[in-house]
């Protein structure tokens, strides 16, 4: 073999060997996920959908199946992408969700966590931008993308009405006709939902979103008119009556509905504390892929109306009713709210955190 | 001796009523709070036990935590028994070390300690394997205090070192000490620890939930959270499903007593104070 | 192998230097060592290295000077009155229960339900034991309607199911059980050549368990009290789902601290608390100990 054809030779084979990686780069799987920050970037929707299937998998976690409609969205993104969902803690708090986070395979891809969670972890989330990122409000998402909120609903106070009067007032609740029959759906020292409570009881008695105290002086005279039931409301304690009359995000308030059926939701007029939960992608996680698809299909109109359906207010409700995607009998039936809802900053959250920390169990021991 | 025969019937009866009260009527709620209808109107309905089989991957949860119960009580009599008798017949002094370690696990709620040994598992998932069994280990730590006093009280009650050297100075090895000396005056011991082993496992939320791992009680965690009577139904038929198991095991454990006599030397010297 | 047949030198009486027994011995605790070692030693120090970490990010005992406040000092109080409680209350009733048991048939069907039914019983907790208990004897539980009926208010003036005292006959509900288990093997060895000993001197029942029985099995009584006192002062599932008053016992003010979403999660200071529990655990277990030597002493 003279030298000229032996060059031709190698050339040849080293092109074709860049070529094949070339190639190969852009068709078997190349795109590193974990690093896209929209469907775009990767290459597109189908692109995604391919890469996602072929991970199989996804893991979620701290996501009852009866906490606005999880269980239907679950296994609407089952049926239509017949990934299989591991669905980790279903009872964990937002801590618990990220605290899962520990590198391995079995760790959650994805989490849906209140804000100061959100907040405090934000170096732990991939950023990433749905589709419809434009439709998610400027104040309800983080500006790379790192959370962004997905749904939220009011502080509302349910209440079975064949055991209890209306309410028309939170002040209504100091009544001889609610002995032991007041709870709370969580402790509020340690769980978002039972500070929020305190939060609207504090609003609703002349406090305000920084000042707490009055909710927890509520609370202390609920205690001594013998009103107040520590045990956590549960599903199981408001079918049990254990617990007639229970301070609760509305959305969760009307799951009760199925099991009593005269069960109520009321919304004080001058209390409308608003509580919006937040999805984030695990930087490390096990199905990047899978995790994103995710994120588009609870974004999707799809996603969104299903969430509506479980009581809850999606963030896109506003863009979606102006282009009629909106599933008008689902949000008709949610509970009227007159007047304007306000939102605790992080801030605030965390000052009347350490308010309740300090001073609540005083208060209903 | 009539009287006092008398007497201890009349006594055992009273403390059975009383505890039989106490512990079935909370539990008679449960069943009963079940399989109410959603309406103070309906009648009752086991539509809340039907739901249960529903429950993704319960074949495989339950598959789990049985071997899990299996090996982590196997485990633990091939580890802790053995260094039990060791110590209380060669090293005195380390007992009440060992006595305090086997009760730190208890010491501690599980969710920190969770935290403690949430490193090691890392690292076992990424250079070991990622299969659940190896809950095992943690189990086993889990399982210490309970085993530790049941086999201690069961110790306690024979004579251990006159019937080791007993039948050392017969010629036994220690695997025959063990075997055929040991274990079968401790039958009920064994078999209590056991027990406990098998329903602390086949009860074990916290480890498997905080490491990510899907066993019995993680799966029906699922499913209760569908509806309010499901969840109680659920944990009643969680307590039933590890009663018939344990029920099973004491069965085998303690049928083997019946045909026992083989050897008359050594059975004569097994049979001081033990009867099972 | 000279000592093997002189019952006064028994091998812990061995000098330290004599023999070359010891060494041997000692390798045969080694898997046991090993085992522990790894994976409950390990994390104990893996927390004890978390708990010098403060929030900050500096190493430092800031977390331990976190629990010298006066909540948490209530707090550890009030579980170490739950658990002293309900394990002295359990080991009694578990004494009575496994003795009524002991007392039977062995290889009955009633021993081996009995025994079933409290190894699932004495795992039994969290949530659906809370509701159980508030279904029963709460405000609107069956039992207290029953005797609210009959003229009985078991509440006169406070619902004391959901303070400590409710907390106390809940945890009995797995107490009990576990007494029974732990306990029973030390009756089993009970033998009746004990209680016709103390016929032939003369004695009754109440001298065969004052004199015989009793002293016989109290070091396992005991042992089997403190084990029930460890299972009280770590259990916090019940107590979360009763009483949400925040962190009124210890181990529910580790959950807060490692699992709050409110923001006030202190990884750092929950491990400083797990810590100082384990401590008191070891302060109990010293007395426990001394009371055992001091009981046993004429048994060795």
């Amino acid at each position: 073999m003279n030298w000229h054809r032996f060059h031709r030779l190698v050339f040849a084979a080293a092109t074709v060997l860049v070529v094949a990686a070339c190639g190969s780069s852009s068709t078997a799987g190349a795109t590193d996920w974990s690093t896209q920050t929209s469907a775009s970037g990767g290459g597109g929707m189908d692109a995604l959908v391919a890469a996602a299937k072929a991970e199989g998998k996804l893991t979620v976690i701290a996501l009852p199946p009866d906490w606005a409609n999880y269980g239907a969205i679950i296994s609407g993104f089952k049926a239509k992408y017949g990934i299989d969902i591991t669905s980790l803690n279903p009872n964990g708090s937002s801590q618990d969700e990220v605290n899962a986070f520990d590198g391995t395979s079995r760790a959650p891809d994805v989490v849906d966590v209140g804000l100061a969670v959100a907040l405090a972890n934000a170096d732990k989330f991939a950023p990433y931008q749905v589709k419809e990122w434009n439709d998610i409000p400027t104040g309800a998402k983080e500006a790379s993308g790192k959370w962004y909120n997905d749904y939220g609903g009011y502080m509302g106070i349910g209440y079975d009405s064949s055991k209890v009067p209306t309410i028309t007032s939170v002040q209504d609740l100091l009544g001889s006709a609610f002995k032991s029959k007041v709870a709370l759906a969580g402790d509020p020292t340690k769980s978002n939902q039972g500070l929020n409570g305190v939060i609207m009881a504090s609003v609703a008695n002349g406090g305000s979103l920084d000042d707490v105290s009055k909710g927890v002086d509520f609370f202390h005279q609920l205690k001594q008119k013998g009103n107040y039931v520590p045990v956590v409301g549960t599903a199981a304690t408001v079918k049990s009556g254990q617990t007639p009359v229970l301070f609760e995000w509305d959305y969760l308030s009307a799951s009760h509905g199925k099991d009593v059926s005269t069960w109520k939701i009321f919304v004080p007029g001058n209390a409308i504390i608003g509580g919006y939960y937040s999805q984030a992608i695990n930087k490390q996680a096990p199905h990047p892929a899978a995790a994103r698809l995710w994120e588009e299909y609870l974004y999707s109109d799809e996603g969104q109306n299903l969430w509506l359906k479980g009581g809850a207010r999606p963030v896109r409700q506003a863009a979606m009713t102006s282009a009629g995607t909106i599933d008008t009998a689902a949000a008709a039936a949610l509970p009227a709210v007159s007047g304007t809802p306000q939102v605790p900053s992080g801030d605030q959250t965390s000052k009347a955190s350490t308010y309740v920390q300090a001073n609540w169990s005083a208060a209903v021991a | 001796m009539a009287a006092r025969r008398l007497k201890l019937q009349a006594f055992r009866v009273v403390v059975f009523a009383v505890c039989g009260v106490f512990f079935l009527v909370p539990l008679g709620a449960m069943l009963e709070f079940s399989t109410r209808g959603n309406d103070v109107a309906s009648p009752r309905t086991l539509a809340a036990w039907q739901r249960i089989p529903s429950t993704p991957q319960l074949a495989d949860a339950i598959t789990a935590s049985l071997e899990l119960a299996v090996i982590t009580s196997l485990m633990m009599l091939l580890l802790v028994l053995p260094t039990m008798v060791w110590v209380r017949l060669r090293l005195p002094r380390l007992s009440r070390v060992v006595e305090f370690i086997c009760l730190m696990p208890l010491t501690v709620p599980a969710i920190a300690l969770v935290v403690g040994i949430r490193p090691i598992y890392i690292w076992i998932s990424i250079n070991v394997t990622d299969s659940i069994l190896a809950l095992a280990f943690a189990y086993l730590i889990l399982v210490l205090p309970y085993s530790y006093r049941a086999l201690d009280a069961g110790l306690g009650a024979i004579d251990l070192k006159t019937l080791t050297e007993a039948a050392r100075s017969l010629g036994a090895g220690w695997g025959t000490v063990m075997l055929r000396i040991v274990v079968p005056n401790m039958r009920s011991a064994i078999l209590n620890a056991g027990l406990l082993s098998v329903a602390l496992v086949l009860g074990e939320y916290t480890f498997a939930n905080l490491l990510n791992y899907e066993n019995l009680q993680v799966a029906i965690q699922y499913v209760s959270l569908v509806d309010a009577s499901t969840s109680i139904a659920v944990a009643v038929a969680a307590l039933l499903f590890a009663f018939v198991i344990l029920l099973v095991l004491s069965l085998i454990g303690s049928g083997q007593a019946v045909d026992k006599p083989k050897r008359p030397a050594l059975a004569r010297i097994g049979s001081w104070g033990q009867r099972t | 192998m000279t000592a093997a047949g002189n019952p006064a030198l028994s091998a812990a009486a061995r000098p330290l230097g004599g023999g070359r027994r010891l060494p041997l011995s000692w390798l045969g605790v080694v898997p046991f060592f090993l085992y522990v070692g790894v994976f409950l030693l390990l994390p104990t120090g893996i927390i004890l290295a978390g708990s010098l970490v403060a929030a900050d990010g500096s190493i430092s005992l800031a977390n331990y000077e976190g629990i010298n406040k006066a909540f948490m000092y209530k707090s550890f109080v009030q579980s170490f009155e739950i658990s002293a409680a309900s394990a002295l209350i359990g080991a009694v009733v578990g004494a009575l229960l496994a003795y009524a048991v002991a007392t039977g048939n062995p290889t009955g069907f009633l021993r081996r339900a009995i025994m079933s039914a409290s190894g699932v019983v004495a795992q039994f907790g969290g949530v659906t034991l809370a509701f159980a208990f508030v279904a029963t004897i709460g405000t609107e539980g069956v039992v207290y309607k029953f005797l609210l009926d009959r003229g009985i208010n078991m509440y006169p003036d406070t619902v004391w199911l959901f303070d400590l005292r409710g907390l106390t006959l809940i945890y009995l509900y797995f107490q009990i059980p576990l007494m029974v288990l732990v306990f029973i093997p030390a009756l089993d060895g009970i033998r009746p050549q004990w209680r016709e000993a103390t016929d032939t001197l003369g004695g009754n029942t109440w001298h065969y368990w004052r004199y015989v029985a009793g002293p016989l099995l109290f070091p396992s009584f005991l042992g089997c009290t403190l084990l029930l006192f460890a299972n009280a002062f770590s259990a916090y599932a019940t107590a979360a789902a009763l009483i949400t008053q925040g962190g009124i016992i210890a181990p529910l003010q580790v959950q807060a601290l490692l699992t709050s979403e409110t923001g006030s999660a202190q990884p750092g200071l929950a491990k400083a608390l797990a810590l100082a529990m384990i401590v008191v655990v070891l302060v109990v277990t010293s007395f426990y100990t001394l009371l055992q030597r001091r009981t046993s002493r004429w048994l060795t």
